[in-house]
């Protein structure tokens, strides 16, 4: 055992805790055996960093939060999400661990799509959840935090996009942690059946500065068979906030997962996201830029797997790292034996504004497969000062013109998060945190 | 003469304790189109580097006076919204950045908060220096050189020119690379710079620039230091003759900065 951290709930709190929420038996059963399994499951290991002193332990488990009847009464920080000339059809707000607010389309709904919160879907909609809910993407004992998640989950969404339905809208959800204590095991569970097509953006924020607690979070993205899936997130927790964070897509035949990620949390994170290309011809494009500051430390990775034949994958990370904040990136392509005609492309980058920050970016390529092709690049280091004086040459500030360098360096995340507003949200939050 | 006046005076300038520039005087005023030629290896580009502020270059001697201010206690932004220019012939690659909003920034970053320039303005006049360059429009959409052709470079930079309109502009070898279609279009875009307050200094070695630009005076380095000016048949010299007649009448034998290292 690396850690000694003590299960802060048992098995009866457990059971009381689902039963108040009505669950089906099948759920309440995984809850308790995810329990049992955290007990005697070793923490997860990220490489090049320690997170045995970080804290998993303390936080509080529930805490509901109040409906909202008009988007006007969320405060601004909220309201920034959305164009407010132009309020999304379809949108749900999670406020700590309770809805409250969401709204679909008539279009959507009459296409058959699901749009709802996990607790939602798990009564109306069991059949479809149980098919999926920690069977194909995440396993509940890959480690004591999947373990704990599954055991806890006290939060989420589930999207379901039928046969055929191609959605043009984007799905939005926001996770608002208003309480500064409450934690988060939130669970996103989004499926696309075949051929069908959607965009998803999340966005999660909280504001505990001193308050310590936990977010375990655990999203499954499926993409049946030429299913293609845009996934944006930005995450925005507070420095008060230990999170984990296991983002996790398989993409059978002809499918295509792209996810833009934009891990902003000020406290200490472990990011993962992982793709399995499982069918042939699929495609994952996994793209994530972080900004660090202070004390933080994050250790981020992104991997894809190829099964299918003739798959692409194509991961790209930059992140920004001040102050002594540290970072690592992990980028791992692997190609497993048959994925003939595979290709495995990555390519980790570091800015470093301060002496003290810290960077590090370890490329891994894992080729089972001869007729294949992969690359990668990785690098870490200071601003160009060559850049600079080309900016400032044209009387450019210094300071403008570093943020022009850095905005530039993040743009390949920030441009492709499909929604304006979530976009200028992502800016303003780069720019925060950098200046 | 109006417009503003550039004064080195005895510039010396080493890049890593290598003394490349050793006594430069130069005079440029506005109206003047100066050119500085000479064969590689003499301290033509150290000499643009050095009047912009680039980091590598440490100016050891001498003095660089714009319009009397001097211009090597200003840092390089300062330097620009001072009234220079440089046309870099290495310019570098800012990804993520396009060339409109680093165009935009550049031009804002020269006037007053709260004065910025109108984006209706900008993108009027954006649009007709880009066709008076004859540049595809798409350039402005692109990042910042990156995967610019030589050619698309230099007239991304005269495309700057253009639009910043300096006082006193610096091209360092803004016609290499360049086929001849492409030189006249540059060519024609310093040209419509040219009056009364606008100062040019040219740098080439290259006489077949001179001849879509007429210089006003025309330098010639050599170790360092200018060792001769004069008007424009002296480029016509240089063109038909070399440099071989300059050397000898000036008992010069290795005309490059390395004969002293």
């Amino acid at each position: 055992m690396t850690v000694d951290t003590k299960l802060p709930y048992d098995q009866s709190y457990i059971e009381q805790f689902s039963t108040e929420r009505n669950e089906p038996a099948w759920m309440k059963d995984l809850r308790i055996q995810a329990l049992e399994k955290a007990d005697t499951l070793e923490m997860p290991k990220p490489d090049k960093t320690n997170i045995s002193k970080w804290n998993f332990g303390q936080f509080k488990h529930t805490a509901a939060g109040e409906t909202i009847s008009s988007l006007t009464d969320l405060p601004t920080e909220i309201q920034d999400f959305f164009d407010k000339d132009n309020l999304p059809e379809n949108l749900l707000i999670q406020r700590n661990q309770s809805v409250a607010y969401a709204t679909v389309s008539k279009d959507l709904k009459d296409k058959g799509v699901i749009f709802t919160d996990i607790f939602t879907a798990l009564k109306e909609h069991e059949e479809l959840v149980k098919r999926y809910y920690m069977k194909d993407a995440v396993s509940i004992d890959e480690h004591r935090l999947t373990a704990l998640h599954a055991a806890l989950m006290n939060g989420g969404i589930f999207v379901y996009v039928p046969k055929n339905v191609q959605i043009e809208v984007p799905l939005q959800v926001v996770f608002w942690q208003e309480d500064p204590e409450a934690s988060l095991f939130n669970h996103v569970l989004v499926v696309a059946d075949e051929n069908s097509s959607l965009t998803y953006v999340e966005n999660y924020i909280s504001n505990n500065e001193t308050e310590e607690t936990v977010a375990n979070i655990v999203t499954e993205v499926i993409a049946q068979n030429n299913a293609q899936i845009s996934f944006g997130a930005v995450d925005n927790f507070a420095a008060g906030t230990t999170s984990y964070v296991n983002r996790r897509g398989v993409a059978y035949r002809d499918a295509t997962i792209d996810w833009a990620l934009g891990q902003m949390n000020d406290g200490n994170t472990v990011f993962e996201n992982i793709t399995h290309l499982v069918g042939d011809n699929s495609t994952s494009n996994a793209k994530a830029v972080t900004v660090g500051r202070g004390k933080q430390n994050t250790n981020m990775t992104a991997k894809i797997v190829h099964f299918g034949k003739n798959s692409e994958g194509y991961i790209l990370q930059h992140g920004v790292m001040k102050d002594s904040a540290s970072n690592v990136f992990n980028g791992i392509g692997k190609i497993e034996h048959g994925a003939s005609k595979s290709n495995a492309e990555q390519e980790s980058r570091v800015l470093m504004l301060s002496e003290k920050a810290r960077g590090d970016a370890n490329p891994i390529l894992l080729i089972d497969e001869d007729d294949v092709t992969a690359g990668h690049a990785a690098s870490v280091g200071r601003v160009d000062p060559l850049q600079l004086y080309y900016l400032m040459s044209r009387g450019i500030t210094q300071q403008e013109a570093e943020r022009l360098v850095i905005h530039g360096f993040l743009a390949p995340v920030v441009n492709q998060l499909p929604i304006d507003s979530v976009k200028a949200q992502l800016t303003q939050m780069i720019e925060r945190k950098v200046n | 003469m109006a417009g503003s006046t550039l004064e080195i005076k005895n510039l010396h300038v080493s890049i890593e304790d290598k003394e490349i520039l050793k006594g430069v005087n130069l005079t440029i005023k506005g109206g003047e189109f100066h050119a500085v030629m000479g064969p590689n290896g003499t301290g033509k580009s150290t000499l643009a580097s050095a009047i912009m502020g680039h980091p590598k270059y440490e100016v050891t001697e001498g003095s660089i006076l714009l319009d009397g201010e001097d211009v090597l206690e200003m840092e390089v932004d300062e330097r620009a919204r001072a009234g220079l220019f440089l046309a870099m012939q290495y310019p570098s690659e800012i990804s993520g950045v396009t060339t409109s909003d680093f165009l935009r920034s550049s031009i804002n970053a020269r006037r007053a908060e709260g004065d910025e320039i109108p984006l209706m303005k900008f993108i009027k006049e954006m649009d007709e220096a880009l066709d008076y360059l004859e540049i595809d429009k798409n350039m402005a959409q692109r990042y910042l050189n990156e995967g610019f052709s030589g050619g698309e470079k230099k007239r991304n930079e005269i495309l700057q020119l253009m639009l910043l309109k300096p006082e006193i502009a610096i091209l360092d070898e803004i016609d290499s690379g360049l086929d001849i279609d492409a030189l006249k279009v540059v060519s024609k875009g310093i040209n419509k710079l040219r009056d009364e307050n606008f100062g040019c200094l040219i740098i080439t070695h290259y006489q077949r620039l001179l001849n879509y630009i007429t210089p006003d005076v025309v330098h010639v380095m050599m170790q360092g230091r200018v060792v001769k000016s004069g008007g424009p048949e002296l480029a016509q010299r240089l063109e038909a003759e070399g440099y071989d007649w300059i050397k000898e009448e000036l008992g010069i034998e290795d005309e490059t900065v390395e004969q002293n290292a």
